[in-house]
């Protein structure tokens, strides 16, 4: 590769990842130089002014024809760009509920937080853009590294470190296991390109190498579920988001789990969608999907029972954050053609509801010291604004209208049935109808419990944040067609395919 | 103005208590009794637009009348590649929907004014009072079944807090079950709704009619399921069935109920018995007999059976409560199973006698729980053997007390008389013999109602309840309207009858007889 072709790449795609990179850089080099008594809230404003400018650029992008450069590992698409959003939004209201949440004594290297939270955003952008298994796995490891790190972030509490140890040897496993799966797929057809391996399965297939082709997609699609905690690999969860610093568990649940199924629905979509030139029909997808259908059921079905006996906030918030991972599922588990729309709007959803609801966990538990449900004793009547707020989020992530969380769930269920998928949307139905019992939990606590009666503090972050994500909530639940028909017009999520 | 009065009636009525949602956020939170005037004043507003809409009905028109139209949402669907699924915001009442909709503008109103013995929090009690009367309004509008859902949810959450905040001891435990049963019985509805929508791909409820009986007449081609279309349509009804089981409710579904009557507050209780429970009734018979003629016929008889069911069981347990709560919650189970009765007959007068009686029992019952939270109020006790007497002190309050069981156990020239005769002789016409048991608890009925009612007014006065004073002014008034039209009814039907005529024609037309 000389210079010219270098230079003749359109790097211009690439901008949103280049300003998050070079900020990450700047932020790191700052860090070093600055004196020690400098505050480090600089950093987290300048990361945050980051986030703010790659968010431009990757709006500047929308519309944007395909384009991939870097011999087709890095591309362009509606796709991309839509998750993208998600993540970069993710993020930047991760950095306004850290801004008072981390405090020097608790966390000694606090700058390194910030752009560790860039570098794992990087992470997750690259790995939406990827059109080959080398870049998706290196955009998945930056991101799961920087989490990792992030998870133990606060060294000297022991429930942090034992989160770390936890989700790094679990995240480990995980990762071999999705490699093991992604050198079958390499074996078999010499490449790491999703769509020339797209092309080459087919022939694998006719080889009569079957067999090893679902032992590859079993291999990577378990792998890929520690990612986005869905059953098997769900056992982390609870441990490492009670552990981890609020914001960071937020971040985790929205950016990290949406990066998940970024790599999730790019990589089976793209290179696992075999047709059989006799029949025409899609033959792997045919006998997997009972099997992902399975996993989403038991998902849902654990994730909202475990929930059921959960006394603190977070690993309660684990534990539906894994089934609200099997309702997302739901949607790729009956392959509707609708899938891209059903799942994207939920991920939108799901990062206003959550990220909202952790807002107001953070602000209760600064506050009164403690993770339990008990911290939420009468919050009611502390701070309506609070109280009311969060049980907009937890309405919504109970799937009541007229909430975005019910009309994701909606959508996905209308989907399902009109696959002719009757069992999966009951259980779908009554895995919601559990949830009912320990998200109206929260609700209790708050409304019909004493607790203490001075005010509940909310700083500008986590009040900026709220009010944000009510917005959403409630925007998307009362008018979902607006933003579905935004993803229609202005992102093609199906130009993957092409 | 007007014309846009007209136009968006039924928009104005149904979402006319946020208003008072936006008032009252501008009050002191401790300025009580302003908040209680305020939230008053403000249930006239859908109370007066309902009258407007009564009087402006055309009664003669069989269709649906004050139709608006909006479009909504746009939904892209694998199983219509031409077309995308569109939700739209559709409202439009026909006779049933208006005579309910005027119920719940009276009954609201009078329920407000029982919320005067509220004692805590009220801005956050009259936020969710209203935001219960906008589900409560949205449900008999709907044209629609998603809007349908979505308002019937809507009034699920704030009855959740209602009952669980401001009710008496066991609330807690009481607004759980209320949730869990609700959430259960709106979870089938849903995925009835939904399925419906998956073989039909439309939500609209005229549309469904028309669709529904097609498809269960005839093999469509194309059809994608194992199953027989007839066999999955007669399944989503039965699902359907369920949830209206639920919300009516029949035996054994009934336990929520009972737990919510007794612990929730009066006013919410009023609410609750008179509109709330009439939700199922209503479904059933617009959704039910509306789009399901065919299906409902097959299960009729069972119906049939479970309403003596429901009316001997209530009228038994009625007769052994001792807390006045208890014998009326009892009492309302027993009532519903008239209703059952008279849609499972099939036939004009049965259906007319239902329709009467879910009128007339939201009437009644609001009378009596607002007399049993008067009592409360001043005794501070709903027992039947700690009252007594009390007529001595309260004759006004106990005398409207026993007109109103009067009305209840079916005193003829009360609106209950005239209910229960219609119900029984629509039934006696299709099955005899069940009806001829279910007679029996209109004997059971006036036992356990004259005993409850005569143990608490009658008798020698107990020394405790020496000081008790009589209704005062606010109090005498609700009483005094929900009486008026109590007997109203009772004595002329056909301010009723009339309204309902044609849409009851409409409904027997569907089942063919």
């Amino acid at each position: 590769m000389d210079l010219e072709t270098l230079l003749s790449y359109p790097w211009g795609i690439m901008m949103p990842e280049f300003i998050i990179l070079g900020v990450a850089t700047f932020l790191s080099l700052l860090d070093l130089f600055l004196k020690d008594k400098v505050d480090r809230k600089i950093i987290a404003w300048l990361g945050l002014a980051g986030i703010g400018v790659a968010l431009l650029f990757v709006i500047k992008n929308i519309n944007e024809p395909i384009q991939h450069i870097l011999y087709e590992t890095f591309r362009l698409d509606g796709f991309a760009i839509g998750f993208k959003l998600i993540f970069l939004v993710g993020a930047a209201l991760v950095f306004l509920l850290s801004l008072d949440y981390i405090k020097k004594k608790d966390t000694p290297h606090e700058a390194e937080y910030y752009y560790l939270i860039l570098t794992a955003v990087l992470g997750a952008m690259i790995l939406a853009s990827s059109a080959d298994m080398i870049t998706m796995f290196i955009g998945l490891e930056l991101l799961s590294l920087s989490t990792y790190i992030l998870v133990g972030m606060r060294k000297k509490r022991l429930q942090s470190n034992e989160s770390a140890f936890k989700y790094v040897v679990n995240g480990g496993i995980a990762t071999a296991i999705t490699l093991y799966g992604l050198s079958f797929v390499y074996g078999l057809t010499g490449t790491t390109n999703l769509y020339v391996v797209a092309e080459r399965l087919p022939i694998a297939l006719q080889q009569g190498y079957d067999l090893v082709i679902f032992f590859a997609f079993f291999l990577t699609f378990v792998g890929l579920a520690f990612k986005i905690a869905v059953i098997p690999f769900h056992m982390w969860t609870p441990d490492v988001y009670q552990g981890a610093p609020t914001p960071i568990t937020a971040f985790l649940s929205v950016v990290s789990k949406a990066a998940g199924f970024a790599f999730i629905l790019r990589f089976f979509l793209i290179s696992f969608n075999i047709y059989d030139p006799a029949s025409g029909q899609i033959m792997v997808f045919s006998q997997t999907t009972v099997f992902i259908g399975i996993i989403a059921a038991i998902t849902i079905i654990v994730g909202n029972v475990i929930a059921l006996r959960q006394t603190n906030v977070k690993r309660m918030f684990a534990y539906s954050s894994v089934a609200q991972a099997g309702y997302i599922l739901v949607p790729f588990a009956v392959f509707s053609p609708y899938m891209l729309d059903m799942m994207l709007f939920y991920l939108v959803a799901y990062l206003f509801m959550n990220i909202g609801a952790f807002a107001i966990i953070q602000a209760v538990s600064q506050d009164t010291g403690t993770e339990e449900l008990s911290g939420f004793a009468g919050l009611y009547h502390r701070s309506p604004f609070q109280a009311v707020t969060m049980s907009i989020f937890l309405i919504s992530l109970a799937g009541l209208p007229v909430t975005a969380g019910f009309f994701g769930k909606f959508y996905i269920f209308l989907g399902s049935l009109d696959a002719g998928n009757w069992w999966l949307a009951t259980v779908m139905v009554l895995g919601s109808v559990i949830s009912y019992y320990y998200y109206f939990g929260v609700i209790r606590q708050m409304y019909l419990r004493a607790g203490s009666e001075t005010s509940l503090n909310t700083t500008y972050g986590i009040g900026t944040v709220i009010v944000l994500c009510t917005f959403g909530t409630l925007l998307l639940g009362v008018f979902p067609s607006y933003a579905l028909d935004f993803f229609a017009s202005n992102f093609n999520i199906y130009d993957i395919f092409r | 103005m007007m014309t846009f009065i007209e136009d968006h009636l039924l928009s104005l009525i149904a979402f006319s208590p946020l208003l008072g949602i936006l008032v009252l956020a501008l009050v002191q939170k401790q300025k009580a009794g302003l908040m209680k005037a305020i939230a008053i004043v403000i249930t006239l507003i859908p109370l007066s637009l309902s009258l407007y809409l009564f009087g402006a009905f055309d009664f003669n028109d069989q269709g649906y009348q004050f139709e608006e139209e909006v479009s909504w949402i746009e939904l892209q669907m694998p199983s219509m590649e031409q077309q995308s699924l569109q939700i739209n915001y559709e409202l439009g009442v026909d006779g049933l929907s208006v005579s309910l909709i005027l119920l719940t503008a009276v009954v609201g109103t009078l329920s407000a004014v029982a919320s005067i013995y509220i004692k805590k929090r009220w801005k956050a009690y009259f936020i969710l009072f209203f935001l219960l009367q906008v589900g409560m309004f949205g449900v008999f509008m709907a044209k629609n079944l998603f809007l349908f859902f979505i308002f019937f949810e809507l009034t699920i959450i704030p009855m959740f807090f209602l009952i669980a905040i401001w009710g008496y001891l066991n609330r807690e435990s009481a607004a759980n079950t209320f949730l869990i049963y609700n959430g259960i019985g709106s979870a089938v509805m849903l995925i009835a709704f939904v399925a419906l929508f998956a073989i039909t791909d439309t939500l609209n409820i005229p549309a469904l009619e028309v669709m529904v009986s097609q498809l269960t007449s005839q093999s469509v081609s194309g059809w994608p399921y194992a199953i027989p279309p007839g066999d999955v349509i007669f399944f989503i009804f039965v699902a359907l069935l369920f949830a209206f089981a639920v919300k009516l409710p029949i035996f054994p579904l009934h336990s929520w109920m009972l737990k919510v009557h007794v612990e929730a507050p009066p006013a919410i209780v009023m609410i609750h018995s008179g509109i709330l429970l009439k939700l199922g009734a209503y479904g059933l018979i617009r959704l039910g007999i509306g789009v399901f003629p065919e299906q409902f016929e097959r299960v009729a008889y069972i119906l049939a059976i479970l309403g003596v069911v429901n009316i001997l069981y209530g009228a038994v347990l009625a007769f052994v409560q001792n807390d006045l709560k208890k014998v009326l919650a009892y009492s309302s189970v027993s009532h519903m199973g008239i209703v059952l009765l008279g849609i499972a007959a099939l036939n004009y007068s049965g259906l007319q006698g239902a329709i009467f009686q879910v009128i007339s029992h939201g009437l009644i019952s609001s009378l009596l729980f607002f007399i049993i939270g008067v009592i409360y109020e001043r005794t501070e006790t709903s027992m039947i053997s700690d009252l007594g007497g009390l007529a001595k002190n309260m004759p006004f309050v106990c005398g409207v007390f026993l007109a109103g069981a009067m009305a209840n156990l079916g005193l003829p020239g009360m609106s209950g008389f005239i209910s229960e005769f219609l119900s029984f002789l629509g039934l006696f016409n299709t099955y005899p013999v069940v009806a001829a048991i279910g007679v029996l608890g209109i004997i059971l009925t006036a036992v356990y109602l004259l005993r409850a009612v005569l143990n608490t007014t009658f008798g020698p006065a107990k020394e405790e309840w020496a000081h008790l004073s009589d209704a005062r002014g606010f109090e005498v008034v609700p009483m005094a309207i929900l009486l008026g039209f109590i007997v109203l009814i009772g004595v002329y039907p056909s301010v009723l009858s009339e309204t309902l005529d044609l849409s009851i024609q409409i409904f027997l037309a569907r089942i063919g007889g």
